[in-house]
């Protein structure tokens, strides 16, 4: 009895694991970042590189902080739908340009219309490191006092964004349907 | 037998080694020997999470090269091993590092290898005495099954 058993349930248990462990993606790091306060920053300003963009321009506003550069090519899919949700007026995108060449982004807003409150200039990475960043496009909603709320791992979508930031920026709770492993909010 | 087992142990330790040589940076990093010891023990303690299973070490990605700029600095600025770890986990979780912290999301990966070689013995064991029962119980059969298999 035993014999037939015990290597049944192994394969049982090992089968288990197998599928929780290769159906996640380990490109979705989850961040530790959710709850804490947004990094600081102060960089200079793609759109006239004579100011500066600071985390203090956007203080005491729920706003979004969305990484992007010119040689991601996800970034170039996700900006129609940056300047929707501009459109919207709900809440303020502060661009973070991450490790661009400063004519290119110029250039990128100007043509394809420009989505931000603001842009700072990673040219270092930097900003980026500090909001643990690995990929690009990444989307932060940060709260009034400067907490982080949400992250978005690639291009924000229509759902994500309908059913998870805003309900989110709203102060009600996100649809737990619409959260895929690339979008995490604090709980 | 021991022959073999020493030259295994040269291969590998030999392997060990080289790994510690500096792999994609052209130069070494600090002047100060014992700087770049940790700044080499650092960088492959640490997990580039744009090519996951590369070491920032050993990656050539721009994130790679960015974390290590970072380390590098932060060394030179007199931190701790630990304060530099602590900056990289708190930006990007314990997943950063190649060795991951003994945690409640992590003891079945520390104490698995340990349960299963238990449970193994356990097994092990068992059988042993078992057979070693059934052996004492029937000699003869035993015998003329082993004369006949041989």
């Amino acid at each position: 009895m035993w014999r037939y058993l015990i290597p049944g349930a192994i394969f049982v248990v090992l089968i288990g694991f197998f599928v929780v462990g290769l159906s996640r993606d380990p490109a979705n790091v989850p961040s530790p970042l959710l709850g804490k306060p947004a990094p600081t920053y102060s960089l200079l300003k793609v759109e006239d590189p004579q100011l500066k963009v600071s985390n203090t321009d956007v203080a005491g506003k729920k706003h979004l902080v969305n990484v992007w550069a010119t040689w991601c090519a996800e970034c170039r899919h996700e900006h129609g739908y940056l300047l929707q949700i501009a459109s919207e007026g709900i809440a303020p995108i502060v661009g973070i340009d991450w490790k661009d060449e400063l004519p290119l982004a110029q250039q990128w807003l100007s043509q394809l219309g420009n989505p931000y409150s603001a842009t700072g200039f990673d040219v270092e990475g930097r900003t980026a490191i500090d909001f643990g960043v690995y990929g690009a496009p990444e989307t932060f909603l940060v709260d009034e006092r400067g907490i982080i709320l949400c992250k978005r791992i690639g291009a924000m979508t229509d759902a994500v964004w309908q059913r998870v930031f805003k309900p989110v920026i709203n102060n009600q709770a996100p649809d737990k349907a619409a959260m895929d492993a690339k979008t995490t909010c604090i709980s | 037998m021991y022959k073999l087992i020493a030259v295994f142990l040269l291969l590998f330790t030999s392997v060990g080694l080289s790994s510690l040589a500096w792999a994609v940076d052209s130069a070494p990093a600090f002047e100060d020997a014992q700087l770049q010891a940790r700044y080499e023990a650092l960088t492959h303690q640490l997990r580039c999470l744009v090519c996951q299973n590369e070491t920032i070490a050993d990656s050539g990605a721009t994130l790679a090269g960015d974390l290590r700029r970072e380390l590098r600095e932060q060394l030179a600025a007199g931190k701790t091993d630990e304060q530099v770890l602590k900056f990289m986990t708190d930006r990007y979780g314990a997943f950063v590092l190649y060795k991951p912290p003994f945690e409640q999301r992590t003891w079945l990966l520390w104490l698995g290898p340990a349960l299963f070689l238990l449970i193994g013995a356990f097994a092990a064991v068992r059988i042993v005495l078992q057979r070693a029962r059934l052996a004492a119980q029937q000699p003869e059969d035993d015998e003329k099954e082993q004369s006949e298999t041989a």
